[in-house]
C-alpha cells in the first residue's frame, strides 16, 4: 500500500481536510454571495495545471511532460512542492493574494473513464450517471440562501448541473445581428396576451442590457472557441454583478482531452483560462469580494505520457477555487504520492479528496445550503462525505 | 368536448399535426381537416429524401470515418504533423452530418405529407442518437432514414429493433463495448457488461422509468443483449450490425419475469419483441404522443385510449397515428404547444417558400437556435415542453432570426396581411394583422409575424 500524507522534500506542509480547518461556526449570514462554476469538460490534465514537481516521482512519471522547476519559463512556485503551469499568472496572483485555493488529487464519485458517463455522474451530484435528471447545483439552490436562488447558465441550454434549479436562465452570444428597438417594441405589444412570451422577453431584453453591447463576442467567436471562452467568463462576471443579475452562474469549457500534443493545447487552454477568470474579475468589481470560482473537471488524466505526447482518460485531478470570497493561499490535498505503486490501477493520481465534499463545503458556507439538504437532497446518500469547512472566508 | 370550426381546425391540421401551412394548404384542408391528415398517414412510409442521391450508407459512412481515423493516428503518432492534405475524419464527419441535416430540413420544408415527416422527427427523437458521441455524427443521419422511416407507419416492435441493433444507437450507448463476463472473450480478457444500453431501451424506449422494472432486469437485459455489436475491420463487416456468438453471455436469462433460453442472438430479440408489448410500453409511448400532441402534461383520457389502441393493435404505429388525429382532445382551439426550433425553422420555410433560405441560413438558424437535428444533449432527446423551449435566451435568438430572415425575405411581405393568412389562417387575429399593417417595412413584417405567438406556438 502506498505512504500516504507523507511530508515530501521535508518541506511540504499538506493540511488535511478536515483536520487543519477550524471547525468554528459558519461565516456569518451576509447574502448576496456569488458562485461561478466552470465546467472543464475532456478531463483536464491535473498535473498539468498543479506540478508536483518536488515530488521525489514526478520527473521520472511525466518525461517530456515535465515543465521543469521554478524559474526560467518553468512552473509557478506555490510552496516549494507544487506548482503553477506557466500561463497560469493570473492565477498565480490571486493564490499568492490568499484569493485561490488548490484541490488537488481531488474526484468525483467516477471511476471509469467514459468522458460522457463522467460529466454525467460530475454534475447529476449521484453515484451513477443516469443517476438523477437534473444536477447537485440546480437542486441546490432550492435550499439556498433566498437571496443566492437565481442562476444562469451561459451557453445556449442550461447543463445537467444546474438543472433542477426553479430559477434558471441561460444567456449565450448571438451570432445574428441586433434587431432594432423598434420592432422589439412592436413585439413586445405583440406579446400583451401572452404571459410566457411576455415575461421571457423581458427577462431577455434585461439579461442584454446587463451584459452589454461591447463585448464582440462574435468576433471572438469567430477567432475562436478558446477566446470565446473567455469572453464568456466575462460575461459571467457582469451578470454576477448586476444589482438585480443572477447569483450563480454555470460555464463550460472544452478542449481538455490532450490525448496528443498535450504541451501545445495545454498551453492554450491554460492561457485562455486564466485571461477568463482574470476577465471575471474585472467584471465583477466590488463584487468579486463575495465571490466564489469552482472549476470542475469529470476526471483527471494518466500520470505518465502516452505515445503521442499526451495523456489518457484518468482518474485524479485539480479543482481550483478563487474569488475575493475564498480562504486561499493554500494547497489543499491529502497527497497520495506518484510513486508506481501509489497510482490507482497502476496508471491515474489515486483521489483522496471527494470532490462533494469541496461542493458541499462552499454550498453551506457561502450559499447557506443546510447540511441535511446537502445529505440528501444535492448529494443522494452522501451523508458520510463530510463537507469541508473553512473554504470561504469567515 | 366540441371541436373549434372548421377554419380554426384546418390551422391546426396545418401546424399541430403538419410542420407549418405552405400556400395554400389550410384552404386545402379546410374541406375535411381530418381528412386532411389522416390521407398523409395512408399510403407507403416516408423514406425518400430531397437530395438523397448525395447520402452515404450508414455502413459506408462508418468504414470511411474510421479508416480517416486510423490514417490520421497514425500519421500523428509520426514525427511531422500531418499536412493539409492529410487524412481529415473531423471533416468527412461534419460534411455527411450536414448534408443529412439539409436533406432532412428541405424534405420537411417541401414535403407534402407533413404530418408523416412530423411523425419521422417524432419518433427519430424517440429513439435519440446524437452526434454529441462524436464515433455517431457521420452516422446520426442515416439511422434516422435506416431504422426510423421504414417503421413510421409500421410496427413499434419493428423500429426498435431496427433502432436497437442500428450501429449508430450501439455506438451511442456503449454496445459495442459490452462483453459477457463469461462468455469465452470476457473470460480471457477480463472485460465485461456495459449496461447503458440495456437500460435505455427500458427506461426510455420501451417501459419507461416507472415501468416496473429492476435494477436486476436491466442487468440480465444487458447480458441477454451482449454478442451484438458493430463490426470493425478487425472483424468483418466493416460498420454492421453483427452477432458474435464469442462475447455472448451464456446462460438462460429472466427478465420481468419470463426466461429466455440460451438462444444466442434470439435472446435479445426475443426479449426486446417482449418488452416492446409491455403494457407499460403502451402507457409510455401513450404518454409522449399526448404530450406531442395535447398538453405538456396531458389529460389521463388521452393517454388511456392511445395506450388502449396501442395494445388492441399490437402497436400498429398508423393505426396508433390514427387514433391521436381521432382524439377531440388533440384539436383544442388554444395552442398549448411551442414549437420546438426545429419546428419553427421548418414551418418558417414552409410559410415563406423562399430560396433565399437555404444552406447555410439552415445551417445557421438550427445551430444558433440550439437544435441541431442529431445532436440532442442525452439519450432522452429533445425535451418537449413549453418551458425548456421558451426561455429567455432561446425566445430572443427566435426573436434576432426572425429579424434576419425579414431582412434575407423582406419582397415575400409586399402584403403581410395575405401572407399572414396563408401561414395562420384564422389565428392571424385584429392584433396580429394590425401590427402587419402597420409595420415599418416589409422586413419589419416578416419579423413581427415570425415572432408572433401565433406562429411560435402549434
Amino acid at each position: 500500500m502506498p505512504t500516504r500524507r507523507q511530508v515530501l522534500g521535508g518541506m511540504m506542509a499538506v493540511p488535511l481536510a478536515g483536520l487543519s480547518f477550524p471547525r468554528a461556526g459558519r461565516a456569518a449570514a451576509r447574502g448576496d454571495a456569488r458562485l461561478a462554476v466552470v465546467i472543464m469538460r475532456g478531463g483536464m490534465d491535473g498535473l498539468s495545471a498543479v506540478p508536483a514537481y518536488g515530488d521525489p516521482d514526478f520527473h521520472r512519471q511525466r518525461g517530456q511532460l515535465d515543465l521543469g522547476p521554478p524559474g526560467d519559463g518553468g512552473v509557478l512556485d506555490l510552496d516549494g512542492t507544487f506548482g503553477l503551469h506557466p500561463r497560469l499568472a493570473t492565477l498565480h496572483g490571486f493564490y499568492g493574494a490568499g484569493e485561490m485555493a488548490v484541490l488537488h488529487a481531488v474526484a468525483s464519485p467516477y471511476r471509469d473513464r467514459s468522458h460522457f458517463s463522467g460529466q454525467d455522474v460530475l454534475e447529476n451530484g449521484t453515484l451513477t450517471d443516469r443517476g438523477a435528471g437534473d444536477g447537485w447545483l440546480g437542486r441546490s439552490l432550492r435550499h439556498a440562501d433566498p437571496s443566492a436562488r437565481r442562476a444562469i447558465s451561459v451557453r445556449e441550454t442550461v447543463p445537467l448541473l444546474l438543472r433542477g434549479g426553479k430559477d434558471v436562465a441561460s444567456w449565450s452570444p448571438s451570432t445574428l445581428p441586433e434587431p432594432d428597438a423598434d420592432t422589439l417594441q412592436r413585439i413586445g405589444v405583440l406579446y400583451e396576451g401572452d404571459p410566457l412570451f411576455a415575461n421571457a422577453l423581458r427577462a431577455a431584453v434585461r439579461l442584454n442590457a446587463t451584459v452589454g453591447r461591447d463585448l464582440d463576442t462574435e468576433g471572438e467567436r469567430r477567432r475562436g472557441r478558446l477566446q470565446q471562452a473567455t469572453g464568456l467568463m466575462q460575461v459571467a462576471g457582469r451578470l454576477l454583478a448586476a444589482p438585480d443579475g443572477p447569483r450563480v452562474a454555470v460555464l463550460d469549457m472544452d478542449g481538455w482531452d490532450t490525448h496528443t500534443r498535450q504541451n501545445g493545447l495545454l498551453d492554450q487552454q491554460f492561457t485562455a483560462l486564466d485571461q477568463g477568470i482574470g476577465a471575471m474579475r474585472e467584471a465583477l468589481g466590488e463584487a468579486w469580494r463575495r465571490t466564489a470560482v469552482l472549476t470542475v473537471t469529470e476526471f483527471g488524466r494518466t500520470v505518465a505520457v502516452n505515445g503521442t505526447g499526451g495523456t489518457d482518460h484518468g482518474t485524479g485531478g485539480v479543482s481550483f477555487l478563487v474569488g475575493g470570497a475564498v480562504r486561499g493561499g493554500r494547497i489543499i490535498a491529502d497527497w497520495p504520492g506518484l510513486a508506481a505503486q501509489a497510482l490507482l490501477d497502476g496508471r491515474d493520481l489515486r483521489p483522496t479528496t471527494d470532490l462533494r465534499a469541496v461542493a458541499k463545503g462552499i454550498l453551506g458556507d457561502h450559499l447557506r445550503v443546510p447540511g441535511a439538504a446537502l445529505d440528501t437532497a444535492v448529494f443522494p446518500g452522501s451523508e458520510n462525505v463530510r463537507p469541508m469547512r473553512g473554504l470561504i472566508r469567515a | 368536448m366540441s371541436l373549434p370550426d372548421r377554419q380554426t381546425q384546418a390551422v391546426i391540421a396545418a401546424n399541430r399535426f403538419g410542420l407549418g401551412a405552405r400556400e395554400g394548404e389550410i384552404r386545402e384542408a379546410e374541406g375535411d381537416p381530418r381528412g386532411w391528415v389522416r390521407q398523409q398517414l395512408a399510403g407507403p412510409a416516408p423514406t425518400r429524401l430531397a437530395g438523397d442521391g448525395d447520402l452515404w450508407s450508414s455502413r459506408d459512412s462508418y468504414s470511411e470515418f474510421f479508416r480517416l481515423l486510423k490514417q490520421r493516428q497514425q500519421m500523428d503518432k509520426g514525427a511531422a504533423a500531418p499536412g493539409k492534405d492529410g487524412p481529415r475524419p473531423a471533416a468527412f464527419s461534419r460534411d455527411r452530418y450536414n448534408a443529412e441535416i439539409l436533406a432532412r430540413t428541405r424534405t420537411a420544408a417541401a414535403t407534402t405529407r407533413p404530418a408523416a415527416e412530423r411523425m419521422v422527427w417524432f419518433w427519430s427523437n424517440h429513439f435519440t442518437v446524437s452526434a454529441y458521441r462524436t464515433s455517431v455524427a457521420p452516422i446520426a443521419g442515416a439511422f434516422e432514414r435506416e431504422a426510423i422511416r421504414p417503421h413510421v407507419f409500421g410496427r413499434f416492435e419493428d423500429m426498435l429493433l431496427a433502432a436497437t441493433f442500428h450501429p449508430a444507437m450501439m455506438l451511442y450507448l456503449d454496445q459495442h463495448k459490452s462483453i459477457g463476463p463469461n462468455s469465452p472473450r470476457g473470460q480471457r480478457n477480463g472485460r465485461g457488461l456495459n449496461e447503458n444500453l440495456g437500460r435505455e431501451v427500458l427506461e426510455l424506449h420501451t417501459l419507461g422509468v416507472d415501468g416496473g422494472y429492476t435494477q436486476k432486469d436491466v442487468t440480465t437485459f444487458a447480458k441477454a443483449l451482449t454478442g451484438w455489436t458493430v463490426g470493425d475491420s478487425h472483424r468483418s463487416e466493416d460498420g454492421a450490425a453483427i452477432y458474435v456468438d464469442a462475447i455472448h453471455e451464456p446462460g438462460d436469462k429472466t427478465i420481468l419475469g419470463r426466461t429466455y433460453a440460451d438462444g444466442g442472438r434470439e435472446q435479445a430479440v426475443q426479449a426486446l419483441r417482449d418488452v416492446a408489448a409491455h403494457p407499460a410500453t403502451a402507457r409510455h409511448m401513450a404518454v409522449k404522443l399526448a404530450r406531442h400532441f395535447v398538453a405538456d402534461d396531458p389529460p389521463d383520457g388521452a393517454v388511456a385510449a392511445l395506450a388502449r389502441t396501442f395494445r388492441d393493435t399490437g402497436g400498429d404505429l398508423r393505426a396508433l397515428t390514427e387514433a391521436v388525429v381521432d382524439l377531440d382532445m388533440a384539436w383544442g382551439a388554444e395552442q398549448r404547444k411551442v414549437k420546438t426550433p426545429q419546428e419553427y425553422v421548418v414551418s418558417s420555410l414552409r410559410g415563406l417558400e423562399t430560396a433565399r433560405l437555404d444552406g447555410p441560413v439552415i445551417l445557421n438558424a438550427l445551430r444558433v437556435l440550439g437544435q441541431r437535428p442529431f445532436w440532442a444533449p442525452s439519450p432522452a432527446g429533445w425535451s418537449d415542453r413549453a418551458d425548456n423551449l421558451a426561455g429567455p435566451d432561446a425566445l430572443y435568438r427566435r426573436i434576432e432570426w426572425a429579424a434576419q430572415v425579414g431582412r434575407l425575405t423582406g419582397r415575400r411581405a409586399e402584403n403581410p396581411a395575405r401572407l399572414a393568412r396563408s401561414m395562420l389562417g384564422v389565428l392571424a387575429d385584429r392584433r396580429l394583422a394590425d401590427a402587419l399593417d402597420h409595420a415599418g417595412s416589409p422586413a419589419q413584417a416578416i419579423a413581427l409575424l415570425l415572432s408572433s405567438p401565433q406562429f411560435q406556438r402549434r
